[in-house]
This record gives structure tokens, sequence and C-alpha cells, in this order.
């Protein structure tokens, strides 16, 4: 924390959630050991998860976490861009639409018509897309959810005025370095390791589990390769698609293989109550 | 499992995270009287209950664990409990006592996070706990480590706090290791005492004199303070299978809602600390017991500002369970119990820190889910918070529009209804004529 506490004027720091489950807002939230001595060294200006106080911008650092789901949320975005120095997204959701994005391979109403009886009054966009569809983007953390040392290591770079060290391989090497065996080679467990980013330290592999790809590709993902050599082990191709399918599933470099999914859904019986839309 | 044509037309519910997000409280008042209150929650839809569809059933934990990144782990144990149930599995004793050991882990985060971040500075005249921790840092380093203790045993049973990555249908992947899991026992102590330390803080702050008539569902789990399971059940006396309450709990879509409405044959019900505590007080610990006597909590508590303590007690109990789990610990012969799929429909209730979590699931037999029910907390007491609310405006009309909404605010994080709204909720609108 010395990188902060030289800081001369605090900076101002703002939270922001659109589509999401709050989990990577909570990780700023589970640095309890930094917790208080962050929020001495930036003013935390606007996090609803945390304060009731909230301070008009411009903010220097904005954490944003969710999806663009609604007509509201694309326009409530752009205003936290043009008050923003800098932009930074955290986790699945804001990098690639998140788990929510599965709607986007459905036909159009079909997923509002199984859990709402009345779709009408629902303010809701037919894709769930990432901030960067939005607007300029200037760091993205990866995660379903985010790691909170990265979570630190970032909000200490951009207010030190330097690039964050985040590792870019993928998880195979995470797996090296803990010596934890290869599931896929060894026992052909299927593991989306070798096509996903690090960061999690590879915590599937270590308990026997197959990584299920949480955050997201790297950006050489080879993974019609490594869908090939799933298939080849046994896997079918719809339990293939559904472990590319999942947070991630439009991100680039995943959402060739997640769209073999087929998606059939049952039709909506909810009662309701007759109430018209205001 | 039999559905009435009539009970089949109530199927889907939604994922707590509709909740979470900001929300608006609209009051009118003529000549005195409130004529409306009206919580309105437009958290963006996320369909869990739909895109769940089609999915395998083995893959129910990790997907409707994104519904709440606060509590995952219920998401994870009413899910596994609902498959297994519909596959015919009952997991050994040693898995089932692991399971324990995570939510009493989710108990203590989620219940520290609510009671020092969010609930704590409303008592306090503090806008956060940031603001809180200037005039007292000893209580709020108190909650940043009891927090720090449940994310502990979040991470050593389950892999990692947020959305852990050990759970599976049937039990785990892997057993954690027998010294790993005996090291959390000395924070579990300190964290125990830290719990009794919260808990007389809690009950020395002022509260305003409400009572109120809830009618309070908890589980009912013959010998424990019900977590990972049990038998729905109400304050007049009637229990329920997981079925029959998923075919009596019905929920309504409101224009004003992106989270359903529920009722219960009829009538609106309160779930969470506050009804576990009445119904099932009596199976807490001996500290837990003491320490609720100490506070000067009757059985039942009905004044919902008075949730801040049952919270605290409830600390003190999952505190001494995950100790008492731990203290026992022997890995289980194996981490997970085969489950088959075969065509079915399964339930799974468990208790959510705040409150009740029901899942339902219909798969066929190849394990593909073919219907998807998930009835949250929040959506069931958010008629009851509507109620809290009403009787907050009516006896708060003095108050100025400011210190209504503060006082407003604090009646809904009095349910922890969850944490982006609890911590920042209301943009009120008075009418006054």
């Amino acid at each position: 924390m010395s990188e902060l506490a030289l800081a001369t004027k605090r900076p101002t720091l703002a939270v922001w959630k659109f589509a999401s489950c709050d989990g990577c807002q909570l990780s700023l939230l589970d640095c309890e050991d930094e917790l208080l001595v962050l929020a001495r060294a930036v003013r935390i200006a606007h996090f609803t998860e945390m304060s009731r106080a909230s301070v008009d911008g411009p903010y220097d650092i904005s954490l944003v976490e969710g999806s663009i789901t609604t007509a509201q949320d694309a326009v409530r975005i752009r205003e936290v861009r043009a008050n923003s120095r800098y932009l930074v997204t955290i986790g699945a959701c804001a990098a690639a639409g998140g788990v929510q994005a599965l709607r986007n391979f459905a036909a159009p109403g079909e997923f509002a018509g199984v859990v709402y009886a009345h779709p009408e009054y629902l303010d809701s966009l037919e894709d769930s897309t990432p901030i960067s569809s939005h607007v300029t983007v200037d760091y993205e953390l990866h995660g379903c959810p985010i790691d909170r040392g990265q979570l630190l290591e970032v909000l200490l770079a951009f207010l030190a005025g330097r690039r964050p060290v985040i590792a870019s391989h993928s998880v195979c090497q995470e797996c090296k370095a803990r010596a934890t065996t290869c599931l896929l080679v060894a026992r052909g467990v299927p593991c989306l390791g070798p096509v996903t980013r690090a960061g999690c330290g590879a915590l599937c592999p270590s308990i026997d589990r197959g990584c299920f790809g949480c955050f997201g590709p790297t950006e050489d993902a080879h993974s019609a390769a490594l869908a090939r050599r799933l298939e080849d082990l046994g896997a079918s191709k719809l339990s293939v698609a559904r472990l590319f399918g999942t947070y991630n599933t439009a991100a680039p470099g995943f959402v060739e293989q997640a769209q073999g999914q087929r998606v059939t859904v049952a039709s909506p019986s909810i009662r309701s109550r007759e109430e018209p839309p205001r | 499992m039999t559905h009435g044509a009539r009970n089949n037309r109530t199927i889907s519910a939604v994922g707590i995270a509709r909740v979470e997000g900001e929300g608006s409280l609209r009051v009118r008042v003529r000549d005195g009287l409130v004529e409306e209150v009206a919580l309105d929650i437009f958290e963006p839809p996320r369909y869990f209950e739909a895109l769940l569809v089609g999915r395998h059933f083995t893959e129910a934990p990790d997907i409707t664990a994104r519904i709440c990144g606060i509590c995952p782990v219920a998401y994870q144990m009413s899910a596994c409990l609902a498959m297994e149930d519909a596959c015919g599995v009952v997991v050994d004793e040693e898995i089932t006592a692991l399971r324990r050991l995570l939510y009493c882990g989710e108990w203590i985060q989620s219940h520290a996070l609510h009671i020092y971040l969010l609930h704590a500075p409303d008592f306090l005249g503090c806008l956060d706990a940031v603001e809180l921790a200037e005039l007292d840092p000893v209580s709020v380093t108190r909650g940043l480590d009891l927090k720090r203790t449940g994310n502990l045993v979040m991470q050593t049973v389950g892999g990692r706090a947020v959305h852990p990555v050990n759970v599976r249908v049937g039990g785990f992947y892997r057993s954690p290791e027998l010294s790993s899991i005996r090291a959390l026992a000395d924070p579990l102590r300190r964290a125990r005492d830290a719990a009794l330390a919260t808990v007389e803080w809690v009950a020395g702050f002022e509260f305003p004199d409400v009572t109120n008539d809830y009618r309070f569902v908890a589980l009912d789990q013959p010998g424990h303070y019900a977590i990972d399971g049990g038998r729905p059940t109400t304050s007049d006396g009637r229990t329920y299978s997981g079925a029959q309450f998923a075919d009596r709990a019905v929920e309504e879509h409101v224009a004003r809602s992106t989270a359903l409405h529920a009722t219960l044959d009829g009538q609106h019900y309160l779930t969470g600390p506050l009804a576990r505590f009445a119904l099932n007080a009596s199976r807490l610990p001996q500290v837990a017991r003491e320490a609720a006597t100490a506070a000067g909590l009757a059985v039942p508590c009905r004044n919902p500002f008075q949730s801040i303590v049952v919270r605290a007690v409830e600390l003190v109990f999952a505190c001494d369970e995950a100790l008492r789990l731990v203290e026992r610990y022997e890995p289980p012969r194996r981490a997970a119990v085969e489950v088959l799929a075969r065509a079915s429909t399964g339930t799974g209730t468990t208790e959510a820190p705040r409150g009740l979590l029901l899942h339902q699931y219909d798969i066929d037999e190849d394990g593909v889910i073919r219907r998807a029910r998930i009835m949250p907390p929040t959506s069931q007491n958010q008629l009851t918070i509507e109620d809290d609310l009403r009787h907050v405006v009516e006896g708060g009309l003095s108050l100025d529009d400011a210190e209504l909404q503060w006082r407003c605010e604090q009646a809904v994080r009095n349910h922890d209804p969850c944490i982006s709204c609890a911590a920042h909720f209301l943009d009120l609108t008075v009418e006054r004529s």
C-alpha cells in the first residue's frame, strides 16, 4: 500500500453494477486486510454495495461490474464512461456478457417468457453484451469471480500510473507451477486449462476437477483444437459445447465452441396478477 | 410427487440477483393516511430459470451460484439437494457434515458483512463502515476479522470464497486434508469470541419500539438449528415437504418489480433470521442461547430492527457449529456419492443467510434439465418488507423526508434483502397532500 500512501491528493474511486451477481464487487470488500487502508488512500466516491454516500463525478477510476442487458443500462454506461478518467471492468459479465449471455443463442423473447408472466413489463434487451461493446474500456480484469489479489494489483497500478502486472498465459502454466499432474493428459479429464487465462491459481485441477474456463479465453486460445481433442477422448459434442458455454460463453475464443448448444425452452406457465404495465 | 393442474401453472421464480440492484420506494400519504407503499425493484433480469433448461443436471450448482455472489453456497446446496432428491440419492453423513461446515463459513462471512458493513452504520448515524471505522476502529476491525474467518472456511472447504469450485452433485470433488480443516479451529475459536462481543455490541444499539405480526417460515430439522436441509414449517403450525411447499408457494409477476412476489397458501410471510430464531431458538447451542438471553432477546423477536441482534446470535451459532464440525472432522470415505440421472422432479430447500431458498428441477432420463424453479428468500420476503415499510411510514410521518428516507432504508436493510440494495437502496418519493 506504500504506493497509495504516497499519493498527495486522494484519487476518487467509483464502483458500478450492471447485470451481475455482485460477487466481483464483493471481492473488493473481501480485501479485509486492505479495505480500510484503501479507503484512506482513495476517496470511495460511489459504491452502492458499501455506502449511502455518493459524490458526483468525475472519478479517477471506475470499476464496472456486470453486462449490459437493458436499454437504460446502455445509456448509463455511457454516462459512467463520460465521468471516468479510467474505466476498468471487473469480471466475466463485464468482459464477455457473463452466463446471462446464454440468452444470446435463444430465439428472441424465449427466455423472458419462461421466467416472467408479463415480458412486456420488462426493459430487457435480446442480448447480454460486454461493456467494451458500448464504450472504450481501459482495462479488463477477468474471472468469474475475479481474484482479489489481481484486483488490488490493478488498483495499485492505475493509481501509480503504470500497467497492471497480470499474467496473460494459460491455466496450464499455473498447474505446472504448483506441480499438479495434468488431468487432461494423465487421466483424460475434460479441461479448459490450455485455453483459459491464468489468475485463479489453477484451483480446479488441484482438486481433481477439469478447468471450466471461468477466467475466459487466453488471447491465443486454440479452442477448436482443444474441442477436437476432448471429442477424441470421448466427450460428446454437446458436453464440449456446454463446457465452453458457461460464464464466458459469448467471449471471442469460446463462442464458436459454445454455440454447439441447442437451447430448448419449455412454455411459460406462471400465475400472474393482472396489473397493467405502467 | 404430485402436481395439481392448478399448481402446475406455478412454475417460475427469479434469482436473487434481480432484487440486488437499485430499487425505489413510493409512498403516497393523504390526509395523514398512508395510501400506498410500493417497493419497485428493477434489477435487470438474467433469466436463470430459462438458461438452465437444456443444461446437464450436474451443472446446476455452479450455474445457480452465479445468481448471488454473496451467498453462492446457498445456491449450490439447494441445487445439489434438489438434484439428489430427483435421482433418489442420499449422500453420506460425512459429506453432509462437510457441506454444513462450508455453509457455516458462508453464514459467518455474510452475517459479518451485513452486521458490520451494511447494517450497523445505520444505528450509529454513519454513511458507511469507513466512516464508522473512524469512530470505532475496534469494532469494524473485529467485523472484518470475522468476515475473514468465514471466507477462510469457504476457501478451505470450497476452494474459494466467491463461487466455490469444490462442490458437486453428490458431494465434493476432493475431501479437504485433515490438517487444513483442523487448522480452522483456532481462527474459529477467536471468531466465536468475536461473535459474542458482536452480540454485546449490537444489543447496546437503540431500537425503535416496533412489534410486527409476522407469519414466519423456516426449515425444521430435528436436532439441528436448520441450515442445510429440513422441512419448511410455519409459525402457525404447518409443515410441508419441499415439494408441497413448492406447490403452495405462489409467485406473481407485478409490473413494478423484476422480483416475483411470493405468498404461501394465499398469505405473505417472512423467512430469514427472525423466522429461524422464532421457530428454532431452542435448538441453538447453549453459548448462543445464553448470548441471546443476555442481549434481552425474547423468542420470538418481532421487532425487525432487532434482527441485527438475532443475526449476531446466529453468528455465534455458526462459529460454534463450525468449530464442532472441525473438531469432529475425519476426511470422508469418499468425497462424493455417485448420482445417476433418472427422469424425475426434485426439490431442495436450505437456509441461505437471508432466508429460505428453494430449488426445484424436472430432469429427463439423460440428466437434462427440462424445467427449473428457483425461489430466493428476497422474493418471498418482499411483501412482508413492504408491510414493514408501511408501518415505518405510518409511524414516521412527523419525520422530514430525509429522515424518513433513512428510516425506510434501514427498515429494508433489516431483512438483508441483498447487498447492493441493502447498502444504498432507496430513491424515496413522498407525496403529501
